[in-house]
């Protein structure tokens, strides 16, 4: 199989400022690792929740933000070794449907925080073909920047949930790191999200 | 027989609880159906108990309060994902009835049986082991506050001997 994701067109901190370019009331989880700084270098902002832990968790927290805020669209960005850990949260989600939620997957092949060792995606794990067969609606693949133009309106906007993998460069990049402090990332995005919402539970 | 199913349904119901997470578990089997059946409750099935954690953190930051049902055994699974509970200090209420305990038929339940309270504590959860059906929904109902006013982590467990027991056809 492929083994040659360090010339993969793709490069990841472009493709998260395409995807959060027009963000407005998006609200983004990024996976533990490369995601949370992608999602940081694109812009820090009260609705990101970038991960520095929870490895597994990314889409099952995305879940929990579609179901509760149903109006808002949710936007799960996660890396392939981070997804693997939680493939059983794709049947979880696909169960629930939410049309509000997608799961974008930057498969760069590696574990890219842990010396660059080769994921089950360089060997033909199909992330894709997992979440179609969990029941999401809508999934598919982006290799190159005109795959990527097709495809954002589709992760933004389509129906969900949603499922794209988009293969990406392997590569070392400075670190652009977001808070640490989990109760702040937590609370700006919960004070965030209730703002206006006078009267919500919780 | 476990009409303290009914009790702490009603807790979670008048609390407000909107997401019921769970990994079945026989001794839970009333209580999740009441929680399937009411309207203002999404209930949500999990592959595994950690994804439940997840799932809350999601729903805390969106305004929902949940509360996460499972059997003793999920509770190691819990263990790695208990610390996005713990450094966002996300409320959290479980619900954990007991196997490997009383009458267990089963002996590859004792591991986990023997050891779900102590790995709940350690981890940072408050785990309290109610042994009498009665005592069920008012320990829940103690800790609503706690979990949703004050951020807390507690378990309720739920005693074997509170359960029918699972016998296997013997």
């Amino acid at each position: 199989m492929s083994n040659n994701s360090e010339s993969f067109p793709l490069r990841r901190r472009e493709v998260a400022k395409a995807l959060l370019a027009d963000r407005k009331d998006l609200v983004v989880v990024g996976g533990l690792g490369s995601c949370a700084w992608d999602i940081t270098d694109a812009g820090d902002h009260d609705l990101n929740f970038p991960l520095w832990g929870a490895m597994g968790g990314a889409a099952a927290i995305g879940l929990g933000l579609a179901l509760a805020k149903p109006d808002h669209r949710v936007l799960v960005l996660t890396g392939d070794g981070e997804m693997l850990m939680g493939l059983g949260s794709l049947a979880t989600i696909a169960l629930q449907k939410p049309r509000n939620l997608a799961v974008v997957v930057f498969d760069n092949e590696r574990y890219g925080e842990t010396g660059m060792q080769q994921t089950h995606t360089a060997f033909g794990a199909d992330l894709p073909g997992v979440a179609l067969a969990a029941g999401f609606r809508t999934v598919g693949t982006v290799t190159d920047q005109a795959g990527l133009v097709e495809a954002l309106p589709v992760i933004l906007g389509d129906p969900g949930p949603v499922f794209y993998t988009i293969k990406v460069r392997a590569e070392s990049l400075a670190f652009v790191l977001p808070p640490n402090d989990g109760t702040v990332l937590k609370d700006r995005m919960r004070n965030a999200l209730l703002a206006g919402d006078a009267g919500t539970t919780g | 027989m476990s009409e303290w199913a009914e009790d702490v349904f009603k807790v979670l119901s008048s609390a407000g609880v909107r997401q019921a997470a769970y990994v079945p578990d026989m001794g839970l089997k009333n209580l999740i159906e009441l929680c399937r059946a009411d309207d203002a409750m999404t209930a949500v099935p999990l592959t595994t108990e950690e994804e439940g954690l997840a799932l809350l953190c999601g729903a805390w930051m969106g305004g929902d309060r949940g509360v996460l049902m499972m059997q003793s055994s999920g509770v190691g699974n819990c263990l790695n994902m208990f610390s996005l509970t713990r450094t966002c200090e996300i409320p959290l209420l479980m619900i954990v009835t007991m196997r490997g305990q009383h009458q267990e038929f089963n002996p590859w339940q004792n591991p986990m049986g023997e050891n779900a309270q102590g790995y709940l504590e350690t981890a940072g959860v408050t785990a309290r082991m109610i042994e009498d059906a009665a005592s069920v929904g008012p320990a829940v109902a103690d800790a609503i506050g706690p979990v949703f006013d004050d951020n807390a982590r507690i378990a309720i467990m739920v005693h074997q001997k509170v359960m029918p027991v699972k016998t296997f056809g013997k």
